[in-house]
């Protein structure tokens, strides 16, 4: 048996020895044992150092608030997590632990220098401390913040576990295990709704796990919670432990993440290693109990000095003494109750001291009659002892004069503030929170939700208090539900409610300025900190919280809020509810990545949009790139090829011969209808109603601000019919902008939407040759200049196949893009593939199609506009109808601005020394002027890749239509390029080799 | 999560279904190029931006794809009711009455 394991007491099993490393060193435990509580067992307190001191730490509680002992705990490779609270998690034979923020040892610590340097680290020492010298910033600031920064050590292996997400539904989902929650689960289940129970710790029971003398109905405690939870699984209660409630979303909407593996010594296969559940309940019920207050004085934080209600904890549920002399200092009823127990099970209790002046007679008498010495009316000013607590120095308070000192030999000060409801999930709900004078405490007022808080969480202290209100509230919920709801009560003795008063830090005979009394363990912040946080100017609570890093740590201030607000309002001489408490946010507790992330990771992430030719790009080594959803071929390399040298090679030998691209990705809307084409005409800016069926037209599609949203080659197939292409990334936004004009504004047309976009495969074929190689193939139509001139579309049949056959151009060749059905599309290519080969045909990507475009002038909507682009500034004022009364746009670009004369306009630029600029660089007149210059425009898209004799480029410029010819100047980190401003068409101006 | 009801499905189903579509009743001019600048810079840039209840469209972009008109209280996040394109604006009043 460890040293400070009392046989007899706790839960754990002491006949099940397990054994785990804590910085190399072995220790034994029991089942059952959390890292924290096995170490005090052996009598190890020191469990970390501190955050910005690097103070020596232990754990000051016993659950998922502690601040203090954050762990790294590691399994085998890749399975390694930060920050672990060593009070949460449970050993298992093998588990290996260490400690966080030491070097080189948990013992001797170099960074504890920073303790020592005290001053420099006060409240908003991030704002002032790293602002003077500049030159320290890149030497010696910055490298000391991220050296400094965040808790612990990132794993940098890749996660090997997997993480599990569900849904779930129910009548009345209650947080919180306790006497509250286990009463409010049995009156809602009596009456046959279906429950949900959760609790993050291993086992239900709350704090009677920590109450063992109490009894409930002429039962034990723990026996009475045996039979309690057999019942309600009998009754069908869903009973959900090692599960934490993260965050209360809308409408009831709760997310819990259920830990299923980090307790185990053997990971089961195929078992998740977290669960992350969206419960979606009529009910909830909140019932999380209430975190105990740390007392604010010099050397509160010294390993060995603790919450006395965690003290409890450790002796009644795991059996273990966390000291064998421990003195208790308190203001609140509840740590008599821990010196009691403590004192029961074998320890010497040095003395109670109480702040207070006034307690309990019988209280006081259980005391004497255990002969511990008792100290009314006491202030604690100071700890010392190096790595352990060794003494506690009090004085006596009268008439508010702090009194001669006297020192306490202990080894361990167990002390307690008070109580703070846990109003976390509440918060989350967006409610409200009253101030009590009585308990200094904020407690829950209304809520928005369906849900109520019940027992210690709105301020009721005692399991008899807690199991009525809790069955009162399980009644009210079962009523909302429709339900009767019968009366339950309980009888209950030995029961210990209290009462108590709450503190700023406390009174002290040693000189304020030199206190390290903490208010925040994480964080390091301390009263000290707070008081020149307001003297410096904070007023606000939110102020002070983000000035002094209060509550911002992990832990979210769980132990800290209120403390801080009783010292900042005493400082602002206002009361607490006028200097207001910060705001909780999900999640509750420090949640892993891989509990959001759930299934969503490798190739889970996205969906990935292949067309039907995909697998033969693949097979022919094409380098793919993701567009939108799709991942389309972006080139495709021979052997020894670089990306350059493969697109300069697919480039040269479709303006040579023939290219055969998939196009398939392009968005398609089927537009249908007896108004189809006046819709179109409100649509797109160009004018439908003359355009004959068969032929086809460029269409541009604006906003109502009047700039550019999408564009896209339109064929009319019959009278009523129009094939509409979209950009690749533009289709699904496109159909959704159609449908609200349709559906909103233009209900008077009866017009047709369909999302065509995959049920056509679409091969393109580019290239003097195109049309000899495809004429042979198609029925239907003869592939000649005068019946099917350049913008035709028909229904026809190509090698046998329905076809919608285009004769387009998006390269300036002769051009013909082929939609079959999306199944038949590889069919297509391997004939085209076949039969081109006399041809030299060349596949490529969407990186030849960029250059081959751009070499023509032809824009992409999202790279040479940004959405402050009309068709004016990009040169198409051309596909404007004029005569319309209106489309959408028009208006918008008739407004004074987009009228103004300098606006930014699409150009041409070719270097003047060859060299090839950056997309995006930004464009200067006067290469002279003084830094910061003045920009006048950007490069949109760039290329020395393509056929032409040198690189070109497209630019967005202020005015520049009416610059031609003007150079303008391009400043990179090196060197000024110049560039002459010329017309966006590199390649065959009059078109002549669009003709057949 | 937010529930929301399309009218038209006449079925409360999870947030993810649908899209926001901005706010509701801004009827575009039938004759825009009669408008003025003023009037044409209200209908497109000028929005309520209240705090409380919030007249809005939607959108059951997965689902049966319609757009239709909610009242939701952009403080407490609650839909106060839904309604279908067209329809006119229901009573704010009617509608607060019940709210805890
Ligand atoms: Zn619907």
């Amino acid at each position: 048996m460890s040293q400070y394991r009392v046989s007899g007491r706790g839960r754990v099993d002491t006949a099940r020895p397990v054994t785990f490393t804590f910085d190399g060193k072995s220790y034994r435990g029991a089942q059952g044992d959390t890292v924290a509580s096995a170490l005090l067992a052996n009598g190890v307190h020191l469990m970390g150092r501190s955050f910005k001191y690097h103070r020596p730490r232990g754990a000051i509680a016993a659950g998922s608030e502690e601040p203090n002992a954050l762990i790294g705990t590691r399994r085998g490779s890749g399975r390694f997590e930060p920050n672990t609270r060593a009070t949460v998690q449970e050993i298992w034979d093998g588990l290996e632990t260490n400690s966080q923020n030491k070097f080189p040892s948990l013992k001797f610590d170099v960074g504890a220098v920073n303790d020592a340097a005290y001053m420099l680290f006060s409240a908003g020492f991030y704002y002032k401390t790293f602002m003077w010298p500049r030159s320290f910033w890149d030497k010696v600031y910055e490298p000391f913040i991220r050296a400094a920064a965040g808790l612990g050590v990132s794993p940098i292996e890749e996660d090997p576990d997997t993480y599990a997400s569900r849904n779930l539904h129910c009548d009345v989902l209650i947080v919180g295990a306790g006497p509250t929650g286990l009463a409010a689960a049995r009156a809602a289940a009596v009456e046959g709704l279906r429950v949900v129970l959760v609790d993050e710790n291993p086992e239900a029971g709350g704090t009677l796990l920590s109450e063992p003398q109490a009894r409930i109905d002429g039962k034990a405690a723990w026996d009475w919670l045996a039979a309690e939870l057999e019942a309600l699984k009998a009754l069908g209660v869903k009973i959900m432990t090692r599960t934490t409630a993260i965050a209360y979303y809308h409408q009831n909407m709760i997310g819990l993440v259920e830990k299923l593996t980090d307790h185990l010594p053997k990971l089961p296969a195929d078992t998740p290693r977290e669960r992350l559940w969206r419960v979606r309940s009529k009910q909830v019920v909140l019932a999380q109990g209430a975190l105990e207050k740390p007392l604010v004085f010099h050397g509160n934080d010294r390993p060995g000095v603790m919450l006395a209600g965690s003290a409890q904890t450790f002796l009644n549920r795991y059996g273990v003494l966390v000291g064998k002399r421990p003195v208790i200092l308190t203001s609140h009823d509840s740590a008599w109750y821990a010196a009691f127990d403590l004192q029961d099970a074998g320890a010497k209790v040095q003395a109670i001291v109480d702040t207070r002046a006034d307690v309990d007679a019988l209280l006081q008498s259980e005391a004497r009659a255990r002969g511990i010495a008792v100290k009314l009316s006491h202030t604690a000013t100071a700890t010392s002892g190096r790595l352990r607590v060794s003494s506690l120095r009090i004085n006596p308070v009268a008439g508010g004069t702090v009194g001669a000192a006297q020192d306490i030999r202990c080894d361990a000060v167990l002390m307690s503030g008070g109580w703070t409801p846990s109003l976390h999930l509440f918060s989350h709900t967006k409610g409200s929170l009253t101030w009590d004078d009585d308990r200094t405490t904020f407690l829950p007022e209304k809520t928005p939700e369906d849900c109520v808080i019940a027992g210690a969480s709105r301020g009721l202290w005692g399991i008899g208090a807690a199991l009525a209100d809790g069955a009162e509230k399980g009644r009210a919920v079962a009523e909302a539900l429709g339900k009767t709801g019968a009366q339950v009560a309980y009888a209950i003795e030995a029961d210990r409610p209290g009462t108590g008063v709450s503190h700023k830090e406390l009174p002290t005979d040693l000189s304020a300025g030199k206190a390290k009394a903490f208010v925040d363990f994480q964080n390091d912040v301390t009263a000290k900190d707070l008081r020149l946080a307001v003297r410096e100017g904070m007023r606000s609570i939110e102020h002070v919280k983000r000035y002094t890093t209060n509550g911002m740590a992990t832990d979210q201030g769980k132990m800290s809020n209120i403390n801080g607000l009783n010292i900042a309002s005493d400082a602002l001489g206002k009361k607490q509810p006028q200097v207001g408490l910060t705001t909780f946010r999900p999640p509750y507790t420090p949640t892993s990545f891989g509990a959001f992330a759930g299934y969503h990771r490798g190739e889970h992430f996205e969906v990935t949009r292949k067309t039907n030719i995909d697998s033969w790009a693949e097979a022919k080594g094409a380098v793919f790139e993701p567009v939108g959803q799709w991942r389309r071929a972006r080139y495709f390399p021979k052997p020894g090829e670089d990306m350059d040298t493969a697109v300069r090679r697919e480039c040269a030998a479709t303006r040579a011969s023939v290219g055969i691209f998939d196009a398939s990705t392009l968005g398609k809307i089927e537009v249908v209808g007896p108004d189809a084409v006046e819709f179109m005409n409100r649509m797109y800016t160009n004018p439908w109603t003359k355009l004959a069926p068969g032929r086809c037209r460029y269409g541009l599609l604006l906003g109502d601000d009047g700039y550019i949203r999408d564009d896209g080659v339109i064929g009319r197939m019959t009278e009523d019919r129009f094939h509409v292409t979209t950009t690749t990334g533009g289709a699904a936004r496109v159909l959704n902008m159609m449908e609200d004009y349709l559906q909103t504004e233009w209900s008077d047309l009866n017009v047709w939407l369909t999302s065509t976009t995959e049920h056509w495969s679409t091969v393109a074929l580019n290239g003097p040759n195109a049309a000899k190689l495809l004429a042979p193939f198609v029925e239907g139509v003869e592939l000649t200049e005068e019946a099917f001139p350049h913008m035709s579309c028909v229904e026809c049949t190509v090698a046998g196949m329905p076809a919608r056959l285009f004769r387009v151009s998006f390269t300036g060749e002769i051009g013909f893009e082929v939609n079959v059905p999306a199944h038949l599309g590889q069919k297509l290519w391997d004939i085209l593939w076949e039969a081109g080969q006399q041809y030299g045909i060349t596949a490529y990507g969407t990186e030849t199609m960029h250059v081959l475009r751009a070499e023509k002038g032809y824009i992409i909507v999202g790279q040479d506009t940004d959405g402050t682009v009309t068709p004016y500034d990009a040169g198409m004022g051309w596909a404007v109808g004029k005569k319309k009364p209106d489309f959408v746009g028009m208006r918008g670009l008739a407004r004074p601005d987009l009228q103004a004369k300098n606006r930014k306009q699409l150009v041409g630029l070719l270097t003047e020394d060859g060299s090839k600029l950056e997309e995006g660089a930004q464009i200067v007149f006067d290469p002279k002027q003084a830094i910061p210059m003045t920009m006048v425009g950007h490069v949109t898209s760039s290329y020395d890749v393509g056929t032409t004799d040198q690189p070109i480029a497209l630019a967005l410029v202020e005015g520049g239509h009416g610059k031609m010819g003007e150079t303008v100047y391009i400043p990179m980190p090196d060197r000024t390029i110049a560039a002459k401003i010329t017309a966006t068409v590199f390649v065959d101006p009059e078109n002549t080799r669009l003709k057949i | 999560m937010l529930l929301i009801h399309c009218p038209y499905c006449n079925e409360t189903l999870p947030e993810v279904e649908f899209a926001y579509a901005s706010e509701a009743h801004i009827a575009r001019p039938t004759r825009p190029s009669e408008t003025t600048d003023e009037d044409w810079a209200e209908f497109l840039f000028m929005r309520s931006n209240v705090k409380g209840p919030l007249y809005e469209r939607w959108r059951h972009v997965h689902g049966c794809g319609r757009f239709f008109n909610a009242v939701r209280d952009t403080v407490t996040d609650k839909f106060l009711t839904t309604y279908k394109a067209g329809e006119p604006r229901p009573d704010l009043s009617s509608l607060t009455e019940g709210l805890k």
